[in-house]
């Protein structure tokens, strides 16, 4: 018997897009508008779904422990902040969607305190870009 | 091949182990322990697994199928107070993971025959919230 249970939440960021790997002119050819140099943003939707259970309460995980753990490790650190200068683990990192989910996997999945266990995150960098991560 | 339907149902409900004390049922389920109770506009997606009838080309016949969530579904808990008025919400507490694992036992004996099964229960108690349950 398997439940899964997703939670969305949303947060505010900014970005650039731009590798030192490629010159001016190929960073701007790859990445377009996203490669202007002072950045721009978006509202991020994140979806994070865990799997388990139910317990003697009837669910696989209490709301308030999930809300609480997501606010700790993703909205407090990455909301109305600047991705490309403010999240340590993304010093060095092209802040592509991709990598901020690679990342927001990470920093959940670390410790991970709840019974139930991370299954997933999926996130949208606008209505129209989606990607999803399978938790390790 | 996968096959979904939507149906919408708005219930009111409370979650509340009625064994444990009002303190404790607070710090597990918050506000949804007020004992008055609250509502939803709950949305249920069931998807169906199954290949094409080689005579219909359906999966499974829709019009059948809506019907099947409307007599377990939609008629027996839209615009019910939960705990009071759908077995067995009496006794078990409804929370979201509950109800719709009560969806899949009500509707797998329905949906289920030759090559065709019931793959999947996704019930939205809010648009920031939902389960999945797959038997």
């Amino acid at each position: 018997m398997k439940v899964r249970l997703t939670k969305r939440y949303r947060f505010s960021a900014s970005h650039r897009l731009d590798t030192p790997a490629l010159s001016a002119d190929e960073n701007r050819k790859l990445y377009g508008k996203c490669n202007n140099p002072y950045g721009h943003g978006h509202d991020y939707v994140l979806d994070v779904t865990v799997a388990g259970t139910p317990d003697e309460s009837g669910q696989i995980v209490g709301r308030e422990a999930l809300d609480q753990l997501v606010r700790e490790r993703v909205l407090g650190r990455f909301d109305h902040h600047n991705l490309n200068t403010d999240i340590a683990e993304l010093a060095g990192v092209v802040p592509t969607t991709e990598s901020l989910a690679v990342t927001i996997e990470k920093a959940l999945a670390s410790n991970w305190p709840l019974r139930a266990r991370l299954d997933r995150v999926r996130i949208s960098e606008t209505e129209r870009n989606i990607f999803e991560l399978e938790a390790k | 091949m996968l096959l979904t339907r939507k149906a919408e149902f708005s219930a009111s409900h409370v979650c509340a182990n009625p064994a444990w004390t009002e303190e404790r049922n607070r710090a597990v389920y918050g506000l949804n322990a007020n004992p008055n109770g609250h509502g939803h506009n709950y949305v249920l997606e069931v998807t169906i697994e199954g290949e094409p009838d080689p005579v219909t080309g359906m999966v499974f016949d829709l019009r059948e199928l809506k019907e099947i969530l409307n007599e377990e579904v939609v008629e027996p808990m839209d615009h019910r107070f939960l705990n009071r008025e759908v077995s067995p919400f009496d006794c078990v507490v409804p929370t979201t993971e509950n109800v719709a694992m009560e969806i899949w036992r009500r509707l797998a004996g329905r949906i289920g025959r030759d090559g065709v099964k019931l793959h999947n229960v996704r019930l939205y108690e809010t648009g920031d919230l939902f389960v999945d349950y797959e038997g």
